[in-house]
C-alpha cells in the first residue's frame, strides 16, 4: 500500500517535470510497461491474504489509471507547446505580395467589342469576319455605292490600286455573308476599318461594329427597338435615344442614332456640344438593290443593318478624351483597363 | 449650303424660333451644322453721308470728314482708303456700340464709341467697314452703302440685320435641298405651309442676236440653254442687297454677272455660267474631252482633260468644264460688253466624281453630282435675265434651247400593305396621300391595295417603292414611328468544339502576363525592311504619311514600335500581344491571314520582394506559346526547328511546324536589330497563325489501366548539336506502344563531359493495358533504345 503511493508520487513527480515526448515513452515503459514497477507491484499481489488482494488491487490499478492519465495530458501539453513554437516560427508577413507571374489586360477596344458582341450573342447573332483589303465591288458596288457616286467622297479611302482598297466600313462584311449563306441572317461584324484622314478627332484606322438582321418580318420599330435596348444595356443606363432621317446608300430608310449625352445627361456639354446629344450609330432597313444584288429576294426578305464606331463608344463609356491613345498603345494608359 | 431666315421667308411664311426650326430640320434628316447672327451685335449705327474730306494736316493716311447724320454735320477722322465726299456709310456715333474682333473669353466682346481726338484733330465717331461691325472676316475700306440710303437710319434697320444664317449639312440624296427654292419647298411641307415662287417673267427679247450651240454629247448634256446679252455697263457695282444676300449665304461679291448667276445657284439651285461673246469662236460645242486636250481654268491652273469629262467648247477649243468650273480666257472681265449666257442640264453621271479626280469642288459640280431639276433651266434663264438687265442693263436677245432626251417624269408604286411590312407601322391611303403630296408628288393612280405617284423632277432620291415609303416615314417622323423588338425562330448558334474561341486564347495570354495593343496595320517601310527584306510588302497608293505607307507583313512591326514608345517613357518589363490581320502579296491576290504575335522584353517575373531579377529567355517565351498551343489538346502536333530568320538571332530561332506546316516563329531579336532599335535589353518574339492556335482536338476516351506504370532513367551523352527533338522522336519509337510518358528532366554541358558534348537524362513511364510490365520486358525495351540511339546518334549511357 504505502509502496503503491509512494511510486505513484514518484512517478507523477516524474511525469510532470519531462519536456519531451521520447522521456513520456521511457516513464510509461519504467511504470506501466511489461516490468514496469506497477506491472511488478501486481504480480506480488499473490503473495497478499486473499482478503486484502482486491483492495491492494484496486489500488494498484488506481495508480496505473492516474499514471496513465498524467502522461497523456503530459504528452498533450508538450506537443501542444511544440506546435505553438513551430507556429510561431513559421509566422510570415501575410501582406507582402505574392510570388506570381504580372497579370496581362485587354486593349480597351478589344474590351469594348466584347462587351458589343457579348450582348448581341445573347439573343443569337452570330460574329462574321472579312478581309481588311476589300476590293471595290464590296466595299462600295455592292452597297449600292457606284464609282461616281457622291457618297465616295464621304469615305476618304485608301487605294491599294484603282480597284482594291482598304475597307472603310464592315458593311462589305455583309455582303460577303449574305453572298455565301441564305437568309434567316442575324450577325454582327466587328472589325478594323480605314480612312485617310488624321487629326485631333480621326484617326487612320479604326473599328466598326456592323450589324445585320435579315428576316420575313423585320421592320424599322424593330430596329429601333433592338437599338435603344442596345444603348440602354451597353451604357447600363436608362438612357433616352432619338432616330434621325439620314442617308446611307445601301440602306432606306436610312436613319442616324442619337443618345443622350452621357457625361450631361443630356443637359448640354462640352462632348455633346450642348446639345444634350451624341451621335453613336447608324442605321437604316437593308435598301433592296443591296439584297438583291447578294441574291436575296427582296420581295420575301426585309432586314436591318447598323454600324457602329467602337472608339468612339469607348470613349463614352470609360469617359476617355482623346482617341489618339487608343494607337499609341501606352502602358500606363493601357493597364488602366486591366 | 446657307440660308438666312430673311431670305427663306420671302418663299415661305415660317416663323419658328432659331431652335425649333433647326430641330425640325435635323429630325426631317436636313442636319443643321451651325446657326448665328448674320452681323455682330451692335447699336447706335446709323446711315451717314460724308459731305465733304480734307487730307489730316499731320497723319499721311488719315482724312478729316464732314459726315451728315440726318440732323446735324460732325467732324469725323477717317483712315480708310475709299472714303470720299457724297459716300453713304456706316457711322457710328459717340456712345455706339461695336463689337470687339474675336475677343478673348474673359473679355468684353463690344467697345463703346467716345470723342477722340487723333493726331490734334477731334472726332466725333466713326464711319465703319463691314468687318468692324461684324458683318465680314476682313474689309478693305468703308461699308459702302446706296447712294439713297437716308441718313440718319438705324444701320441695322438699314441693312436688316436682324437675320440668322443656317448653314446645312445635307446628305448626298437631298441635292434638291441645295438651293433657297428647294429649303422653302422643304420647310413649306414640313409645316403645311404654302409657299410661294417670286414671279419670274419671260423676258422678251429685244435683239435678235443667236450664238449657236452644238449638243455632241447629248446623253450627257440632255438640255443647253443659251442667250446672248450685248451692251452691259461694266461700271456698275452689285447692289447692296445683293451682296448682303451672297455674303450671308457665304459667298463674295465679285463682280455684277457672276454675282448674278451665285444669286441664280443659291435661289433656284440651278449653276450657270456667263462667257464673254467676244472670246467665243464659231458657236458652242458640248462634246467629250479628247485625249490630250488642256484647259486653263479660271483659278488659273492648268490640267490635262481626261476623255470622261465632258466639255464646253467652242470651235477653236475647251472653255469650261461642264458644270465644273469655266475657262480662265472666256470668262466676263470689266471690259466684257457682250456675254453669252449658259444655263444647262448635265446628267449626274456625266459630272460625279470629275471634280474631285482634278482635285477641284465648286458650287455647281457640288450640285450636278447629286442633281439639278431638269425642269429648271427656262425659269433661271429668265430669272438671271431679269437680274442682269436690271442691274447691268443691256439688250438680252432670244433664249435659244437644245435638248435631247431631257429625262420623263418618274412614276412609282406603293403596295399601301408594304408600309406596315417595312415600318411596323400602317398608314391609311389619306395619310399617304397627304404626305406625298405635301412634297410635291402627284397621285397618278389609286387602287384598293396600290397608289401610283409621280415625282417631281428634282427629287433624284425618289425612284423605288422604299423611297416613298422612307419619305412617309421622315415626315410622319422618325419618333412617332413605333417601338419593337424582333420575334426570330430560337435556332440554336453552331458553336463547333473543335475551335477554341480567341477569348479564350486571350485570356491565356492575359493570365501570362501580356498585355494586349492594337497597332496601326500600315507601317514604316523601313522596318518591315529590316525584319523581312526578302517580302515585298503591300503599299497604299496615298498613304497618310510615309511611315504609315505600308501593310504589315507581320505583327513584329507594330509590337517593336510599341515597344520603343514604351521603353522611351521609363517602361523596363514589357509583354506585348496583338492579333490581327498581316498582309501577304502573293502576285494579284493579296493573303491576309489573322496571326498572333507577341513579345517579351525585360525580366521573367515582375521586380518583387519575392523574385529573381534574372531576365526572361528563349525558353519562357517557348514555354509561354507552348501553354497557348496546349488549348489545341495536341500540343505534340507542334514542332519547333532551329531555322534562320533575318530579324533573329541565328542561334535562338525556331521555326513552328504544326503537322509538317509551317505556321509561325519564335526567337530572339538579332543582336544587330537590338543595336538598331536602341533596346538594351533582349527582346523575344513569336508570331503564329491563328487558326493553327485556334483549331482543337475533340477529347476521346481511353480506358484506364489497372496494372501498375514502371518508370526507369536514363543518362545520355551525346553531340551537342544534337537537338533534343531528334531524341524525343526516336525514344517514342524505340520505347514501344506502351511508353506513357517521356520528359527530359535535365541537361548539362560543361568541361567535365567536354566541350562539344551534351548530356541529357530522361524519363521513361510504361504502363500495360491488361497486364504488369516486369523487369524483362523493361530490361528488353531499354536495351534497344539504348542500342538504337547509339546508332542513330552516337549516343552513350552515362553511368
Amino acid at each position: 500500500m504505502t509502496d503503491t503511493i509512494a511510486l505513484l508520487n514518484l512517478a507523477l513527480a516524474a511525469i510532470e517535470a519531462t519536456d519531451e515526448e521520447r522521456m513520456l515513452d521511457q516513464l510509461r515503459v519504467e511504470y506501466l510497461g511489461k516490468k514496469g514497477q506497477l506491472t511488478e507491484l501486481l504480480k506480488g499481489l499473490g503473495k497478499l491474504p486473499a482478503e486484502q488482494r482486491p483492495a491492494a488491487g484496486e489500488h494498484i490499478n488506481e495508480a496505473k489509471r492516474q499514471i496513465q492519465q498524467a502522461l497523456d495530458s503530459r504528452r498533450d501539453f508538450i506537443v501542444t507547446k511544440a506546435l505553438e513554437q513551430q507556429l510561431a516560427s513559421e509566422t510570415i508577413d501575410v501582406s507582402l505580395p505574392g510570388r506570381r507571374q504580372s497579370a496581362g489586360g485587354l486593349h480597351p477596344v478589344s474590351r469594348t467589342i466584347d462587351r458589343i458582341r457579348q450582348l448581341f450573342e445573347s439573343v443569337g447573332y452570330s460574329v462574321a469576319e472579312g478581309p481588311e483589303i476589300e476590293d471595290d465591288y464590296h466595299n462600295f458596288e455592292a452597297l449600292n455605292i457606284p464609282g461616281h457616286h457622291p457618297a465616295r467622297a464621304m469615305h476618304d479611302t485608301f487605294y491599294i490600286n484603282p480597284t482594291t482598297v482598304l475597307r472603310t466600313h464592315t458593311s462589305p462584311v455583309q455582303v460577303r455573308v449574305m453572298e455565301r449563306g441564305k437568309p434567316p441572317f442575324r450577325m454582327i461584324c466587328p472589325g478594323r476599318v480605314y480612312r485617310c484622314d488624321s487629326d485631333l478627332t480621326h484617326t487612320p484606322m479604326f473599328h466598326q461594329v456592323e450589324g445585320l438582321l435579315i428576316d420575313e418580318h423585320v421592320t424599322f420599330a424593330d430596329l429601333k427597338g433592338t437599338l435603344a435596348d442596345f444603348l440602354q444595356s451597353f451604357f447600363e443606363a436608362d438612357l433616352a435615344v432619338r432616330f434621325r432621317p439620314s442617308y446611307f446608300p445601301f440602306t432606306e430608310p436610312s436613319a442616324e442614332v442619337d443618345m443622350s449625352c452621357v457625361m450631361c445627361s443630356g443637359k448640354g456639354c462640352r462632348v455633346c456640344k450642348q446639345t444634350g446629344w451624341l451621335e453613336v450609330l447608324g442605321c437604316g432597313m437593308v435598301h433592296p438593290s443591296v439584297l438583291e444584288s447578294s441574291g436575296i429576294d427582296s420581295t420575301k426578305y426585309r432586314g436591318f443593318a447598323f454600324g457602329m464606331g467602337v472608339e468612339r463608344l469607348a470613349m463614352l463609356r470609360y469617359g476617355v478624351n482623346d482617341l489618339r491613345l487608343f494607337f499609341e498603345n501606352d502602358l500606363k494608359f493601357l493597364r488602366q483597363f486591366n | 449650303m446657307i440660308f438666312t431666315q430673311q431670305w427663306i421667308r420671302e418663299w415661305v411664311d415660317v416663323n419658328l424660333e432659331p431652335s425649333m426650326l433647326i430641330s425640325q430640320l435635323t429630325m426631317a434628316g436636313l442636319e443643321v451644322d451651325a446657326h448665328g447672327p448674320v452681323a455682330a451685335d451692335f447699336s447706335g449705327v446709323i446711315v451717314a453721308e460724308v459731305r465733304n474730306v480734307i487730307q489730316h494736316p499731320d497723319a499721311d493716311k488719315l482724312r478729316v470728314c464732314d459726315v451728315f447724320d440726318g440732323t446735324e454735320v460732325l467732324q469725323v477722322v477717317c483712315g480708310a482708303a475709299n472714303v470720299r465726299a457724297g459716300l453713304k456709310v456706316p457711322y457710328a456715333k459717340i456712345g455706339a456700340q461695336l463689337p470687339v474682333h474675336n475677343p478673348a473669353a474673359d473679355a468684353p466682346a463690344s467697345f463703346s464709341i467716345k470723342k477722340a481726338k487723333l493726331r490734334g484733330i477731334e472726332s466725333f465717331g466713326m464711319l465703319c467697314s463691314a468687318e468692324e461691325l461684324g458683318m465680314s472676316d476682313s474689309s478693305d475700306g468703308l461699308l459702302e452703302l446706296p447712294d439713297d440710303a437716308p441718313p440718319g437710319v438705324c444701320v441695322r434697320e438699314y441693312l436688316k440685320t436682324d437675320d440668322v444664317f443656317y448653314e446645312m449639312d445635307l446628305t448626298p440624296n437631298r441635292g434638291d435641298c441645295l438651293s433657297i427654292r428647294g429649303l422653302a419647298r422643304e420647310i413649306a411641307a414640313l409645316n403645311y405651309l404654302a409657299y410661294h415662287e417670286p414671279a419670274i417673267n419671260a423676258v422678251s427679247p429685244t435683239l435678235t442676236d443667236v450664238f449657236p450651240v452644238t449638243l455632241q454629247a447629248s446623253a450627257q448634256c440632255p438640255r443647253y440653254l443659251g442667250r446672248v446679252i450685248k451692251g452691259i455697263n461694266p461700271d456698275v457695282r452689285t447692289p447692296l442687297w445683293m451682296q448682303e444676300k451672297l455674303r450671308r449665304c457665304g459667298l463674295r461679291s465679285i463682280d455684277p454677272v457672276v454675282d448674278v448667276t451665285n444669286y441664280v445657284l443659291l435661289e433656284l439651285g440651278q449653276p450657270m455660267h456667263a462667257f464673254d461673246l467676244q472670246q467665243l469662236q464659231g458657236g458652242i460645242v458640248v462634246r467629250m474631252a479628247e485625249v490630250g486636250e488642256k484647259i486653263t481654268l479660271l483659278d488659273g491652273k492648268q490640267i490635262d482633260v481626261q476623255a470622261d469629262t465632258l466639255l464646253i467648247a467652242d470651235h477653236r477649243g475647251p472653255l469650261a468644264l461642264a458644270g465644273i468650273m469655266g475657262g480662265e480666257n472666256s470668262g466676263v472681265s470689266n471690259a466684257t460688253r457682250d456675254i453669252f449666257l449658259e444655263c444647262a442640264w448635265f446628267d449626274p453621271l456625266a459630272i460625279a466624281g470629275r471634280a474631285r479626280r482634278y482635285g477641284l469642288h465648286t458650287d455647281a459640280s457640288h450640285r450636278y453630282e447629286r442633281g439639278v431639276d431638269s425642269d429648271l433651266q427656262h425659269d433661271a434663264m429668265e430669272r438671271a435675265t431679269q437680274l442682269l438687265l436690271e442691274i447691268v442693263g443691256g439688250a438680252a436677245g432670244p433664249v435659244i434651247e437644245q435638248a435631247h432626251n431631257v429625262p420623263a417624269k418618274k412614276s412609282v408604286t406603293l403596295e399601301v400593305g408594304n408600309i406596315d411590312r417595312l415600318l411596323g407601322l400602317p398608314m391609311s391611303k389619306d395619310q399617304i396621300l397627304n404626305i406625298l403630296s405635301r412634297l410635291g408628288l402627284i397621285l397618278e393612280s389609286s387602287s384598293e391595295t396600290e397608289m401610283r405617284f409621280s415625282v417631281p423632277s428634282y427629287r433624284f432620291d425618289i425612284s423605288i417603292e422604299a423611297d416613298l415609303i422612307e419619305e412617309l416615314a421622315r415626315v410622319y417622323g422618325y419618333d412617332h414611328l413605333p417601338v419593337t423588338k424582333p420575334l426570330v425562330r430560337m435556332n440554336l448558334s453552331p458553336r463547333p468544339e473543335g475551335t477554341i474561341t480567341p477569348e479564350r486564347l486571350r485570356e491565356r495570354l492575359l493570365t501570362l502576363g501580356y498585355q494586349q495593343v492594337i497597332s496601326y496595320s500600315f507601317v514604316e517601310p523601313s522596318l518591315l525592311m529590316r525584319l523581312q527584306p526578302d517580302i515585298e510588302p503591300v503599299a497604299l497608293q496615298n498613304p497618310i504619311s510615309a511611315d504609315m505607307a505600308v501593310m504589315r507583313t507581320t505583327l513584329w512591326a507594330g509590337l517593336i514600335q510599341t515597344l520603343q514608345h514604351n521603353v522611351n517613357r521609363q517602361q523596363s518589363r514589357i509583354r506585348l500581344f496583338e492579333t490581327g490581320q498581316i498582309f501577304l502579296s502573293t502576285g494579284e491576290q493579296v493573303e491576309q491571314p489573322d496571326m498572333l504575335g507577341g513579345l517579351v522584353y525585360g525580366s521573367r517575373m515582375p521586380a518583387e520582394w519575392s523574385q529573381t531579377k534574372d531576365s526572361a529567355d528563349f525558353f519562357d517565351v517557348k514555354g509561354d506559346l507552348e501553354i497557348l498551343l496546349s488549348l489545341s489538346g495536341e500540343a505534340d502536333s507542334f514542332t519547333f526547328q532551329a531555322q534562320p530568320h533575318p530579324a533573329l538571332h541565328s542561334g535562338q530561332s525556331a521555326r513552328i511546324f504544326k503537322s509538317g506546316r509551317a505556321v509561325g516563329w519564335i526567337g530572339a531579336l538579332s543582336p544587330t536589330l537590338q543595336r538598331i532599335l536602341d533596346l538594351s535589353e533582349k527582346v523575344y518574339l513569336f508570331e503564329i497563325e491563328l487558326t493553327a492556335v485556334l483549331t482543337s482536338r475533340i477529347p476521346a476516351f481511353k480506358p484506364l489501366s489497372k496494372f501498375p506504370e514502371v518508370s526507369r532513367d536514363l543518362a545520355l551523352l551525346l553531340d551537342k548539336n544534337i537537338p533534343a527533338r531528334s531524341i524525343r522522336a526516336e525514344l517514342s519509337e524505340l520505347a514501344g506502344e506502351f511508353l506513357t510518358s517521356l520528359r527530359i528532366f535535365d541537361v548539362y554541358q560543361g568541361d567535365a563531359i567536354g566541350s562539344d558534348k551534351k548530356s541529357m537524362a530522361l524519363g521513361l513511364t510504361w504502363q500495360h493495358p491488361s497486364r504488369t510490365l516486369g523487369d524483362d520486358d523493361i530490361n528488353s525495351i531499354i536495351e534497344r533504345c539504348v542500342k538504337g540511339l547509339e546508332v542513330k546518334f552516337n549516343a552513350k549511357l552515362r553511368n
